[in-house]
């Protein structure tokens, strides 16, 4: 080895710049093969939908699709809205205040993503240790604020975007 | 190997085989050395490569006639099983052979952990053959999603959820599994892609597996190196040969006992129903071969725990070479490693059972003792009896207790020699 090849000549410059050079190409061709599998615009056009909630009676509730996902609407009694509210943040897994879970002044409506938060499972209403949602693939119990209050899901159900169209429709997304 | 170099008698073979020395190869896969004493458990590897083989060949089939669309997917299965001509015996061997093939890789996986196969010098087979047996699994699992039935469709949401338990990433990571924000059209229209793809990647992998099995050679019951060719060997054909084909052709009359008197015993009724996104069947339930792993997911009452603890169930494998710290191959001269073995069985088939039955009660409990042994069998078990034990002496050749026809070897080696 003579002195020369140890110092950075340019043929080490050469390579450090085809490798540099070589990444950013192959880099810039595996993007889109990968973003290719992201959901395409004919999947993002669904991103909204109307509902109708005028038929809904009290303590009853209908289950609507939104981007293939159920999403539940529940008009709830007082008395529900009355249970959700007394519970202590402290006895919660994911503490939330039922108050942040509905649109202040319509706090009958409970509006959320019927989704499970551990592995996407369906939960079934009125069932459960807490008068709310009971998942039937692992056990995760939810209350009628639709929080987490027993089992493996991690966190409450999730509260989709929405607004009140009139006071008789909601768009959700 | 044997290796005087081959040459093929006739002139064009000779031709031929100077151009492109696929008969050297041949030569080489009929004259293969293999140890004489290999018992019916050696036999899986050639009922795996038939298995392969039968997937492949009904799967372009049945592709032939399947629509990998969430509106018609469904209506194309039940197309195939009533109006194709024997439509229900191709789709019906590919659903049973899925199964036949899992209990075909976890005999051949469970004789490699009872006869140390696993061991130097034969680690890289061992880890590609890990990496076929996961590529089986994905392939299962989007293979059982296509009829698009109730439990194909929630056991794609449970699946693809769990890597929801990511950090920061899940999220994004699992619309980008899904083509979409739920499992849907996108989603059934990629796993039909990936699902043909996957056992062209099983195969080139099986080839490299037999290649790096050829260069030590086959383990044997005995588990001590041999020197090949010698009087402890016999060439691969007609011995072996004809060895698998017998057991291939037991192993044949089970595999058409489950497709023509019980086909659906091992699917799930619930999969005949067609999907539907807004209801979870009661019971959800993966294929019977995929059960031990979920038993370990569901032992842990903390979502990213549990998936990592399932994931490393079967990552801790690849490692596995490392952790047995025995100079002993064979469990057959490993006393205290064969009971750990048969518990490690009984465990794995207590979490297979427990993972088909609900999370709760005693089945829970179950679950968590039979998870926390399976780790403590690789993770202290393997590592702290393979330095305590004391083996018992091992034959010096297979011939040896063979021919003095008892099972004492009279020229018995010390552990502590070069195995």
């Amino acid at each position: 080895m003579s002195k020369e090849e140890k110092k950075v000549n340019r043929r080490d410059f050469i390579f450090t710049a085809s490798y540099t050079v070589g990444a950013v190409g192959i880099g810039a061709v595996i993007w889109p093969m990968i973003d290719q599998m992201n959901p395409d615009k004919a999947q993002q056009a669904l991103a909204t939908t109307e509902v109708d909630i005028s038929s809904i009676e009290p303590g009853k509730s209908i289950t609507v699709l939104w981007r293939g996902k159920p999403i539940f609407i529940k008009k709830r009694t007082s008395e529900e809205i009355a249970e959700a509210r007394a519970v202590k943040l402290d006895d919660l897994p994911d503490p939330q205040k039922d108050e942040d879970r509905v649109k202040e002044g319509k706090d009958e409506w409970l509006v959320m993503l019927g989704v499970c938060t551990h592995l996407g499972c369906v939960p079934l209403k009125d069932k459960g240790d807490f008068n709310g949602w009971f998942c039937p693939c692992h056990g995760s119990h939810y209350d009628v604020s639709g929080r987490i209050r027993k089992g493996p899901a991690p966190t409450n159900m999730e509260i989709p975007k929405f607004e009140f169209v009139d006071s008789n429709t909601i768009k959700i997304g | 190997m044997s290796e005087q170099e081959y040459t093929p008698k006739s002139k064009a073979g000779k031709w031929f085989n100077d151009r492109l020395p696929l008969l050297t190869l041949g030569a080489h896969l009929t004259d293969y050395p293999t140890p004489k004493n290999l018992n019916y458990w050696w036999t899986f590897g050639g009922i795996l490569t038939f298995c392969l083989i039968t997937q492949i060949v009904t799967g372009i089939v049945l592709a032939m006639h399947y629509v990998a669309h969430a509106d018609l997917a469904f209506a194309s299965v039940e197309h195939i099983m009533r109006d194709v001509n024997y439509g229900w015996l191709i789709r019906y061997i590919h659903s049973n052979g899925a199964s036949m093939f899992f209990l075909a890789v976890y005999i051949h996986i469970f004789r490699s952990l009872f006869y140390g196969s696993y061991k130097s010098p034969r680690e890289v087979i061992w880890i590609i053959g890990l990496m076929i047996y996961l590529l089986m699994m994905a392939a299962a699992f989007m293979g059982y999603v296509l009829p698009w039935g109730q439990m194909s469709f929630w056991g794609a949401t449970v699946i693809t959820n769990l890597f929801s338990a990511i950090p920061l990433v899940g999220d994004s990571i699992t619309t980008w599994l899904w083509g979409a924000y739920s499992v849907d059209n996108p989603t059934l229209n990629r796993f039909f892609s990936l699902h043909y793809l996957i056992p062209f990647l099983i195969l080139g992998l099986v080839v490299l597996h037999i290649w790096a099995l050829h260069v030590p050679g086959n383990n044997n019951p005995v588990g001590i190196d041999i020197k090949k060719p010698s009087k402890d060997t016999v060439p691969f054909h007609p011995y072996i040969t004809i060895k698998d084909a017998f057991a291939l052709l037991v192993f044949m009359i089970i595999f058409a006992g489950f497709v023509f008197f019980t086909p659906n015993v091992l699917g799930h009724s619930d999969n005949y129903i067609p999907a539907n996104p807004l209801v979870t069947p009661a019971h959800i339930v993966p294929e019977w071969y995929l059960l031990p792993f979920y038993a370990i997911l569901r032992s842990v009452p903390d979502k990213l725990g549990g998936v990592i603890l399932m994931f490393s169930a079967i990552f801790i494998l690849f490692v596995l070479p490392w952790l047995d710290t025995s100079k002993v191959r064979s469990a057959v001269f490993r006393p205290i490693y064969r009971q750990f073995f048969w518990i490690l069985v009984i465990d794995v088939l207590m979490l297979g059972y427990v993972g088909a039955m609900p999370a709760e009660g005693i089945y829970l409990v179950l679950a968590r003792v039979g998870t926390i042994y399976y780790f403590l069998h690789f993770i202290v078990v393997m590592p702290v009896v393979g330095y305590l034990e004391k083996t018992d002496p091992i034959p010096m050749s297979i011939s040896e207790p063979v021919l003095t026809g008892g099972t004492e070897p009279s020229l018995a080696r010390k552990v502590n020699d070069k195995v």
